[in-house]
């Protein structure tokens, strides 16, 4: 775990509105794991504030040019522009200064993968699964299912294919692969493959019927989780999600920064609702008390 | 040579806090740097002034549901609910790492009722290798219908005499910036005790999204922090600093070296630094190494001289 000042390589869209940076970052590719992502500072100035999380697409090196440069190690994230920071990413060029904190967080437990494999993404969700799939030791009995709305959504097919991983395709709106949710799919491979394990990374209402199904048909699980983050390495507490057996008396509150992101399934509360609070104030004035 | 002379030449950095020896003048603010070993990896604890630990209760508490954080134009909202391990798992489990560093530990903390802080300051007053206590006085007292004891000077006045009479370590009493007043308040807690005040906290503040029409935290209302508050902040430790004798620590909004110099010359006697450990972990180091180069340019042999230099 480091901060490098750094510089990046390349960016470019992919896809509507998706692009691909790939960014100078020395140890990486020994020390990344999938699963795990970076604290990403889009430029060195105060604005915006705060870092972005990104998950790790891959890690590797370019070779030594010249006999006197040294092999260059990157990693390479792939991200939507929804806001402020990555609006500023998309219009990043090579040599530009950036900074990554990172690897950060538990990623997937590779244990797991020694049978089959599912790998379950929806859109960016599909970013850390990458890299998952390249670290499987036996490609061929994994399989990663990929869903979206429409076919811009639809990032990485041919990256997986690449790896010898069998891709299953579908949208919502049909436009490319099968017609319906990727969550449909997923029972009908468990048909096939029932003793299957599954690894997701999506948007919430995705994870949740997949966290459905698995738990109905008692498939292992781990899920990688998206909160709001400020520091990205368990200082500020802002990036908690409930965990198995949490109710308010009890609460067992985890940081998705460091314990996760990736966590079992079955660590992790789903009966939850979403609960807003009642008025109070933030932590130093007035702390938010609720008694 | 006269180069030379330039480079040998170093700076008195150290400042003293209410007894408390400090390398210099740069701690971080409590809740922004979890008990010292998150950062431990990014940065040397050896070199900070001192660690100020995440605010603790004599319970351990849950916090808030989320989103807990947002980011605005130049600082961000938090509404945690100062989620902590508890005083006991603090002392068991995150104090024997603290104690490795020739730093000295300033233990942040806070009680729901007036009995609870008694009890917290009591349990931290036997411990060795705590240096001071830091008393948030920035929460709602839970048998007063939730008013925030800092925002009552009658309250914060009894509340500070009565952690005064359970520790003779150093206290430090952390304002709350929500008040009409901050004098009425600074004088209230030094006439009942205090070693020392530390402010500003966050200020009250409240983000909507406009397309959900829901707040943007959980919790409805949060504390705005970073550099977007630090002018409020330096005027309200000037008029604390011209209320009180006793020693002033500046926060709110530092992220350079400069900024902290600004706190340092309407008279705080040392800083300390929260949102920006978040946006570079490595801020408090940079913080320090370019206050001494800022020293040497200017020709300042010792930090104290520019404590309440300010020219009016
Ligand atoms: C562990 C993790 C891994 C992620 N991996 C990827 C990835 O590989 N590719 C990708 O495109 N996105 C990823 N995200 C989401 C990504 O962090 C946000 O899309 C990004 O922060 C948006 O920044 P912005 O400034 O453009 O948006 P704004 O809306 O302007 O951001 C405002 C604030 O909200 C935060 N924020 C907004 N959306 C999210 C979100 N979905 N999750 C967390 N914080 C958010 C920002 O970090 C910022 O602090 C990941 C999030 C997490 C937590
Ligand atoms: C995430 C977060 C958590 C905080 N937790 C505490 C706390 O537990 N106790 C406390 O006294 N202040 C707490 N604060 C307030 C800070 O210590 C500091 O007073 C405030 O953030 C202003 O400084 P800054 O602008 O440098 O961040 C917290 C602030 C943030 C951002
Ligand atoms: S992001 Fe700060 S604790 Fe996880």
């Amino acid at each position: 775990m480091k901060n490098h000042k750094t510089i990046v390589l390349s960016n470019q869209e992919i896809s509507p509105g998706y692009f691909r940076m790939r960014i100078l970052a020395p140890d990486y590719n020994r020390l990344a794991r999938p699963g795990q992502f970076v604290m990403f500072r889009v430029q060195r100035s105060l604005l915006p504030l705060l870092r972005r999380p990104f998950g790790i697409f891959r890690a590797g090196f370019m070779p030594a040019d010249c006999d006197t440069m040294p092999p260059k190690e990157f990693i390479e994230i792939i991200y939507k522009v929804v806001g402020s920071g990555t609006e500023i990413m998309q219009g990043l060029h090579h040599g530009d200064p950036v900074e990554l904190l990172g690897p950060l967080g538990a990623g997937f437990d590779l244990n797991l993968t020694s049978g089959d494999s599912m790998l379950v993404g929806g859109g960016i969700g599909l970013v850390p699964l990458y890299m998952l799939a390249e670290s499987i030791a036996d490609p061929s009995r994994a399989e990663v299912l990929i869903g979206g709305r429409s076919r811009d959504d639809i990032i990485m097919v041919t990256e997986f294919e690449r790896l010898g991983v069998k891709t299953f395709v579908s949208t919502e709106d049909g436009s490319l692969g099968d017609v319906g949710l990727v969550t449909h799919v997923l029972e009908q491979r468990l048909e096939q493959k029932p003793k299957a394990r599954v690894f997701a990374c999506g948007p919430m209402p995705m994870i949740r019927a997949v966290e459905k199904i698995c738990r109905s048909k008692g498939v292992q699980l781990q899920v990688s989780m998206e909160e709001l983050m400020a520091c990205g390495v368990g200082a500020c507490l802002g990036c908690v999600i409930k965990g198995e057996g949490h109710t308010s008396e009890k609460p067992n509150f985890l940081c998705t920064c460091k314990v996760g992101p990736v966590f079992n399934a079955s660590d992790l509360a789903w009966n939850d609702c979403d609960s807003g609070g009642d008025v109070s104030d933030g932590d130093g004035c007035g702390c938010g008390d609720k008694q | 040579m006269k180069r030379r002379e330039k480079i040998d030449k170093t700076v008195h950095l150290q400042v003293d806090i209410a007894g408390i020896r400090l390398k210099n003048p740069i701690m971080p603010a409590s809740g922004t740097f979890g008990y010292g070993e998150e950062y431990a990896p990014y940065l040397d604890l050896n070199s900070l002034g001192a660690i100020v630990t995440k605010g603790l209760s004599l319970h351990p508490k849950a916090g808030n549901n989320t989103p807990r954080v947002c980011e605005t134009v130049g600082g961000m909202l938090n509404a945690i609910g100062l989620q902590n391990v508890g005083i006991e798992h603090f002392i068991y489990q995150k104090m024997p790492f603290l104690k490795q560093f020739d730093t000295p530990v300033i233990v942040n903390f806070f009680g729901n009722t007036q009995e609870e802080y008694g009890e917290v300051a009591a349990r931290l007053d036997e411990l060795p290798g705590v240096a001071g206590l830091e008393m948030n006085i920035s929460c709602p007292n839970v048998k007063h219908g939730g008013i925030v004891f800092g925002t009552d000077p009658k309250a914060a006045f009894a509340t500070v005499a009565a952690v005064r009479k359970k520790t003779s370590k150093p206290l430090i009493v952390k304002l709350t910036p929500n008040v009409t007043d901050i004098q009425v308040t600074a004088r209230a807690v030094e006439e009942a005790g205090a070693d020392a005040i530390s402010l500003i906290n966050t200020l009250t503040g409240m983000a909507v999204d406009v397309k959900t029409r829901r707040p943007r935290l959980a919790n409805t209302i949060g504390g705005l922090s970073g550099p977007a508050i630090r002018p409020i902040a330096v005027r309200l430790v000037h008029q604390v600093v011209q209320a009180v004798k006793v020693p002033v620590i500046g926060i709110g909004g530092i992220s350079r070296a400069m900024d902290a110099l600004e706190f340092l010359i309407v008279g705080a006697t040392a800083v300390q630094v929260g949102t920006a450990n978040f946006v570079d972990p490595n801020a408090m180091a940079t913080i320090i190494a370019d206050l001494e180069t800022f020293c040497l340019a200017e020709g300042v042999d010792d930090i104290n001289e520019l404590i309440g230099s300010l020219k009016v």
